[in-house]
């Protein structure tokens, strides 16, 4: 059995002449808190339900941990637990009903753990009330707990704080953090940069049904800000000193400012050679593109194929987790 | 435990008993043989056009034969396609089918699972209705000896057992109409349409069976078998009627079986 909870390869889904999901390839390595960022309508639920073997790709395969769900069914399931879209009951029985129902479908001990799923996502107290008279935090929440009877290593969420009002969102993100934090791997859909960027330390960025970008979302962050602003107790020197650096490029004296371009790594060593020369540094400051705008562009631009990631091409597999 | 057919058949009993529609259906299969009962008690006409309808005032165990003719023609079919067309549909639309497709069940054990729950709804509006005309009708004409087809006479006892063997006999019928509508309800993905569908299907059956130059076709359609039990009512019982409705039964519920099974196990989940 394959250690990698998530592995789709070139998974492509049809509708007609619609493409819903364009060679997607996407690996969660185990531990991660994978963020699957995309506009709505990128594809996102599609890809995941073919994950979950609840819709047969066009073409591609998908492997939780090692294995088929898309040819096995529900046995590829082991281990694994989440939604796609909005989590849906059985409004006409009571929560807990509608977990024991889970469970019994779950089979093993998870009868067992239905009160402790309850209590996990605070719905103990509601529990016999009628899924129907829930609000959608609630069954959102019931969601979760669903996905917990299956003690599962792997819980794949989609867009689970979506419609949340702040408080609930906030409980949402503070939950799934503690599951990762207990050694859970979660892959978590969402259109939402921020709720990525504070989860997640990896990300595929999906649009119009291809990734155009896969990686550590530190590097995609350190990306975002190639170019610099800096100001100093003397620019001729600075000047020259930014042109030694290797990795800096286009360094020139802007105004009262030296701008250049450079990655983050090598700004932080041209600090250290900045400090060394006795130069004083009044500011040095990231300018241009912020995570947000980088994230447009590469949600938004005019096709997939234009768009430039630096130092990282589109839909390749990072090696670091 | 692993899960299996039984736990959804169990849960799928679960489900029906906490849903309100179930007991339109129970209620009906009560209601009818009730209402039909008092109005024999209460006027001295008889239906003497059907089978055993010359004879409801003499024995009240010709209510439940009588009952039986009525009842195939709608009212039986409408019960069972209501749950039956219902039963997968409905996870359809409330969008509850990719939640027990994510758990530990395969989606042969969903179906099977959800098919014998049709059938026990089925089975069980029969047994009602069974039940409420038989008791009913001892009461308002007596539980009496009986007149069979062949003009014979047969004693009460005898002609319970042979009542009961004959709604056993309906139950071939009326459990294809039930997998054509579990057929339906997979298909069409809309209760609504599922439940129709499988009455139309029905009735158009019987459209075939009185359009002209069609007659020879008439021995070969579903609702033809659910007269068969009329075979228990002769003297000596004649059985080929019933082996006839088997395999003609056979022909319409195996393909409607596969159909609906091999449909449920490729299809895309994708409401909700």
């Amino acid at each position: 059995m394959s250690d990698t909870p998530v592995e789709a390869r070139g998974l492509v889904k049809q509708y007609g002449r619609i493409t819903a999901v364009d060679h997607v390839d996407l690996t969660v390595n185990r531990g991660d808190v994978y963020g699957f960022l995309g506009p709505n309508g990128a594809g996102k639920t599609t890809a995941l339900r073919m994950m979950l073997g609840l819709i047969y790709p066009t073409a591609g395969s998908v492997r939780l941990f090692g294995r088929d769900p898309i040819g096995e069914g529900a046995a590829a399931l082991d281990g694994v637990a989440g939604f796609v879209e909005a989590p849906r009951f059985y409004p006409y029985m009571s929560a807990r009903t509608n977990m024991r129902m889970m469970a019994a479908y779950d089979g093993d001990e998870a009868p067992e753990r239905v009160e402790e799923a309850l209590e996990t996502v605070e719905l103990t107290g509601r529990a016999d009330d009628k899924v129907g008279g829930y609000s959608h935090g609630m069954r959102q929440r019931l969601g979760i707990a669903a996905a917990l009877l299956r003690r599962p290593n792997l819980l794949l969420l989609d867009e689970p704080a979506t419609g949340l009002d702040p408080g609930g969102m906030r409980d949402m993100r503070t939950l799934i953090r503690r599951l990762a934090d207990g050694g859970m791997t979660v892959l978590l859909s969402s259109h939402l940069l921020a709720e990525v960027e504070e989860l997640c330390d990896r990300v595929a960025i999906i649009r119009a049904g291809r990734i155009v970008y896969e990686g550590a979302i530190h590097e995609l962050k350190a990306s975002a800000a190639s170019a610099y602003r800096l100001r100093t107790s003397d620019n001729a020197t600075a000047l020259g000193v930014c042109q030694a650096q290797t990795g800096v490029a286009a360094a020139r004296i802007e105004g009262a400012d030296i701008r250049m371009e450079a990655g983050e790594p090598t700004i932080a060593e041209l600090s250290v050679a900045l400090i060394e020369a006795k130069l004083q540094i009044t500011a040095l400051v990231p300018e241009g593109a912020t995570l947000e705008d980088l994230f447009f562009r590469l949600t938004e631009g005019s096709t997939p194929g234009e768009i430039e990631v630096p130092d990282r091409p589109a839909g390749v597999v990072g090696g670091t987790a | 435990m692993r899960p299996g057919v039984l736990t959804v058949y169990r849960w799928e009993l679960r489900k029906l008993i906490a849903l309100k529609r179930t007991y339109i259906g129970l209620f009906a299969a009560i209601g009818v043989p009730l209402a039909f009962t008092i109005s024999l008690a209460l006027r001295s006409g008889r239906p003497n056009d059907v089978p055993f309808g010359a004879y409801v005032h003499q024995s009240g165990l010709a209510i439940p034969l009588v009952l039986l003719t009525f009842a195939s023609a709608f009212l039986l079919p409408l019960i069972t396609a209501l749950v039956a067309g219902d039963i997968v549909a409905s996870e359809d639309q409330n969008g509850t089918l990719k939640t027990i497709l994510t758990r530990s069940l395969q989606r042969g054990q969903v179906f099977f699972g959800k098919v014998l729950a049709a059938l026990t709804y089925t089975l069980v509006s029969m047994v009602l209705l069974g039940g409420v005309a038989i008791i009913a009708g001892a009461m308002v004409s007596g539980f009496n000896s009986l007149t069979t087809l062949s003009g014979t006479t047969v004693s009460a006892g005898s002609a319970l057992a042979l009542v009961l063997a004959s709604f056993g006999v309906y139950l071939i019928p009326l459990f294809t109409v039930a997998l054509i509508g579990v057929m339906l309800s997979v298909v069409t993905r809309n209760s609504a349409a599922a439940v129709v569908g499988t009455l139309v299907t029905v009735l158009l059956i019987e459209l075939i069976g009185i359009l002209p130059g069609l007659e020879s076709l008439q021995p070969y359609l579903l609702t033809r078998q659910f007269d068969a039990w009329q075979g228990l009512l002769r003297q000596p019982i004649d059985w080929s009627p019933i082996a006839h409705a088997a395999w003609v039964c056979a022909l319409y519920c195996i393909p409607a079986l596969v159909v609906g099974f091999l449909v449920f196990l490729r299809r895309d989940v994708a409401g909700g």
